[in-house]
């Protein structure tokens, strides 16, 4: 019987993509002069999992890929080779290589063969570049022996691959064997080829499926030891014919020397006869069914996997202790209840209060399993500045502090690609090329600086570069020639940083030296803004900037204001309250037709009036002086709601309104409120939405009417 | 009620649906017609209790309601049918059904109805289509018509009940 092996699959990728990312981050580390061995071990580490795991699941074209970083890094670990530039270069591109790989198996999708034999090219000829120390090549001797200096390499004696005649009897299948398992397994050792004799398969109409009528010719290439290959067939001795014959050098068996590299074979797909595999197709995970699917290429592959979380086992053991606090309280409580009597009041409070307390705990902790630290966004950094920076040619190092900030999962996920944004920005328009550096009298090699630190109730994640900031003078003459601002208006240094955030500001021409500063930063500003968070800009001309990010710790608590209108109860986000006042009514114009506006200070402040935006019944204040005008800002909107009361200020759990109904136009979500009734969040920018149309159809009515 | 059936459906059902041509189905009675929906839809019956209101969403949207922690919405199926304006007394009915849209996603929603009647044993075999007129319910969310002893029940289509909720008629704002 054959277990699924596909419910392992999900955890196998896991557990790759982290492997290459410790891969990564290590060969990004690496000290070219002084190497860390244990740098190199863990790169090492990492790629052997790799290999083992996708040997186990049948993706042999990843085992046999990773197998030749391996040997590679093998040689690295034992200092039998020079750590330099371009190996690193390489490895780096086999990583990705690597990478996609697992993602196209994952999505079920065609490998690119010919990007992965040129990496593999690529590493093959690194490991040749220093053929002198190949005696300990075990797998790839195949390969270099058969060039021209096979005979040095060799000694006489060695031997080349092994022949083995494999006929299992009519039964094997039903011992449970598999042979494609054990070819598999082959294949791990050597260069594999398979020739199948199916001249034993009976008629159709006699076949029995159960039976196996195959049998195979394997040849199998590589530094391998007979008791290996024994290993293999240890299972099957008894019920099959076995003849296994040495290969030596000479024997014609291999491909001519030329060529060996680029047409080395994979191994299953060389395989040439689907017969082969077809009784057993059931078995065979993805690596036989690609070879029948067309080929897709770039297709933009993002695997539909269900999203999971790795969480420390502390904090699960954390949430344990927690629950059996719980249970006991739980159990203290029904025992008071039981035989009660009014002297036992006391236990029945402590015990009640002991409950909040373990209630409290248990949601904070809870909470605290979606928290993530920030270096999930931030280890893909050192490799974007390193390939960046080689690309433009300038020199520059990442600092990053603040990594085990943690942070909600959703957040992590959301904050990813504005982040990547605003570090680009810094790379390709905050530091300059060298020569311009120096000749401003600064260091050469630039600095980025990523910083993460809680702050309040907020995360603030900051991008920092040395680089030669915002020129305010061009960015407003720039607004000014677009008519965005008028030419002696006073304006703030923060308003003329905020330009860079207009829609299209800088991308329509180019503008010289900060060109692209503004392109897509309203994206970036828009995403963190859907986030409930704000950015700030901070720069000195010549000296660099800083962009900081602040964002809620989790979308899933929200600070909420409750209001009254009528019998209902709303609630508003605490963060977008600016103030609530008692607007006199003299302090309110009319606009023809477009409702009501006051004036706070400087600013005419449009009304909503959420009873009539709301058609809420039953409500108490109509004219503005019975109630409330609370004033909020949401997406760079102001506005004055107009409600009956304020009432108490509370932490809400955010539910979706959507889940099971469907998006409502002023509303962000719901909650549920203390006594267990529901109350919608209020969406302010929807809430103006709402508002306007509202007054566009009265306004219409009135024309019509009129 | 045919009674003989009865036994050996009971044990085929736990097995597979398909071999069974008999299903059950929880009928319930909206102003003198008499509807039933698919039990295995069926989550709980619940007494009516008050809702929060939604703003601007048609009328038979009554409002959501906390469900153990889900926020679920409430739909009164004689406002949507047309058949009048219902009395909420402790005593109405809230049925909460599973639908799934055509994604595949679930949802669950309450309907309002006057009383729930009884659990129907249905023999699939004798549903019939639904005749173009007769039912005020649009014959869209029907499913067929079936006869139980004297009394005729609509079949309703649960999952086309949530489309109906979906959205977009006509709003009234």
């Amino acid at each position: 019987m054959t277990i699924d092996m596909a419910q392992f699959h999900q955890v196998f990728f896991e557990e790759s993509f982290e492997g290459l990312d410790a891969m990564e981050s290590g060969l990004l580390n690496l000290d070219m002069g002084d190497v860390d061995e244990e740098a190199i071990n863990t790169i090492f580490r990492a790629a052997h999992s790799i290999k083992g795991g996708s040997g186990t699941f049948g993706f042999t074209s990843v085992a046999e890929f990773t197998h030749v970083m391996e040997t590679l890094l093998d040689e690295m670990r034992d200092g039998r080779r020079q750590i330099t530039q371009g190996a690193i270069e390489i490895l780096l591109g086999s990583v990705d290589c690597l990478r996609e790989m697992l993602m196209a198996i994952q999505s079920g999708q065609e490998i690119d063969t010919v990007r992965v034999a040129g990496h593999k090219k690529a590493l093959d000829t690194e490991l040749d570049g220093q053929g002198n120390t190949t005696s300990t090549l075990a797998n790839d001797s195949a390969d270099q022996c058969l060039g021209e200096s096979a005979t040095v390499i060799m000694p006489a004696t060695a031997v080349q691959g092994w022949r083995i005649a494999f006929s299992p009897h009519a039964h094997l299948l039903k011992t449970g064997n598999d042979p494609v398992r054990m070819f598999r397994e082959l294949a791990e050792l050597g260069e594999l080829s398979v020739r199948v004799d199916f001249q034993g398969v009976p008629d159709f109409h006699q076949l029995d499926p159960e039976e196996c009528h195959l049998s195979w010719d394997l040849q199998i290439i590589g530094d391998i030891s007979r008791e290996q290959i024994d290993d293999v067939f240890d299972w099957v001795e008894e019920d099959c014919d076995l003849a296994v014959q040495a290969l030596t050098v000479q024997q014609p068996v291999t491909q001519p020397s030329g060529d060996v590299v680029k047409d080395r074979p994979e191994p299953v797909a060389e395989s040439p006869e689907p017969t082969e595999v077809a009784p057993l197709k059931a078995e065979l995970p993805a690596p036989s069914r690609k070879q029948h699917k067309p080929v897709a290429k770039n297709v933009p592959a993002r695997p539909a996997g269900s999203s999971s979380i790795r969480v420390d086992t502390e904090k699960i053991d954390n949430l344990i202790n927690m629950v059996g606090e719980l249970v006991i309280t739980q159990s203290m409580l029904s025992l008071v209840g039981e035989h009660f009597s009014i002297n036992r009041l006391d236990q029945l409070k402590s015990g009640l209060a002991q409950l909040e307390r373990h209630t409290r705990e248990l949601q904070e902790s809870v909470m605290n399993i979606r928290m993530l630290p920030i270096n999930f966004v931030f280890t893909r950094f050192p490799r974007l500045v390193h390939d960046l920076s080689a690309k433009m040619g300038k020199k520059i190092t990442l600092e990053m502090t603040g990594e085990q900030t943690e942070v909600d999962k959703t957040v992590i996920e959301l904050i990813s690609d504005p982040l990547v944004h605003l570090v680009r920005n810094s790379l390709d328009h905050g530091i300059e090329m060298p020569e311009q550096r120096l000749a401003a009298g600064k260091p050469e090699t630039g600095k980025i600086t990523l910083n993460a630190y809680h702050r309040g109730g907020n995360i603030v994640i900051e991008v920092c570069d040395d680089g030669r900031g915002l020129d305010k003078q061009k960015l407003q003459a720039k607004a000014i020639e677009k008519g965005l601002i008028e030419d002696n208006m006073p304006i703030t240094e923060q308003q003329i940083f905020e330009l860079i955030f207009m829609p299209g500001f800088s991308t329509a021409e180019q503008l010289s030296d900060i060109s692209g500063r503004g392109v897509g930063m309203d994206v970036v500003r828009k995403n963190i803004q859907t986030l409930g968070g704000n950015i700030e800009i901070k720069s000195e001309q010549g000296q660099g900037s800083v962009f900081a990010i602040h964002l809620p710790l989790t979308l899933a608590i929200l600070d909420g204001q409750s209001i009254a209108v009528g019998d209902e109860t709303y609630i508003v986000p605490l963060v977008s309250i600016i103030e609530s006042i008692n607007v006199p009514e003299d302090m309110v114009n009319r606009v023809a037709g477009k409702g009501e506006t006051f004036r706070l200070r400087e600013e005419y402040l449009p009304i909503i009036r959420m009873h009539e935006i709301f058609s809420v019944e039953n409500v108490r204040a109509t004219k503005l002086s019975e109630g409330l005008v609370v004033v909020v800002e949401g997406q760079g909107v102001r506005c004055g709601l107009f409600i009956d009361d304020l009432l108490s200020q509370q932490q809400v759990v955010i539910k979706s309104l959507e889940a099971n109904f469907r998006r409502v136009e002023g509303v962000s979500g719901a909650t549920i409120l203390g006594d267990g009734s529901v109350a919608l969040i209020l969406d302010i920018p929807g809430l103006v939405r709402l508002s306007n149309q509202q007054a566009a159809k009265a306004q219409q009515y009135y024309a019509e009417t009129a | 009620m045919p009674k003989q059936p009865e036994m050996e459906h009971s044990d085929a059902e736990s097995t597979r649906g398909q071999s069974a041509s008999d299903a059950q189905f929880l009928a319930f009675v909206l102003g003198s017609e008499e509807y039933a929906v698919d039990i295995l839809r069926v989550q709980e019956i619940r007494s009516w209790e008050p809702v929060s209101r939604i703003p601007n969403v048609n009328a038979y949207e009554k409002g959501v309601v906390n469900l153990r922690g889900a926020i679920v919405p409430i739909i009164d199926l004689r406002e949507r049918f047309n058949l009048g304006l219902s009395e909420y007394t402790p005593v109405t009915v809230v049925v909460v059904l599973h639908t799934r849209d055509d994604s595949g996603k679930q949802r669950i929603m309450g309907v309002v109805v006057d009383a729930v009647s009884d659990v129907v044993d249905v023999d699939t075999s004798t549903v019939q289509m639904t005749p173009d007129f007769g039912a005020r319910v649009s014959t869209e969310y029907l499913n067929g018509i079936v006869s139980v002893g004297e009394r005729m029940v609509m079949l309703l289509d649960v999952d086309k009940l949530l489309k109906l909720d979906g959205g977009n008629d006509a709003r009234e704002i």
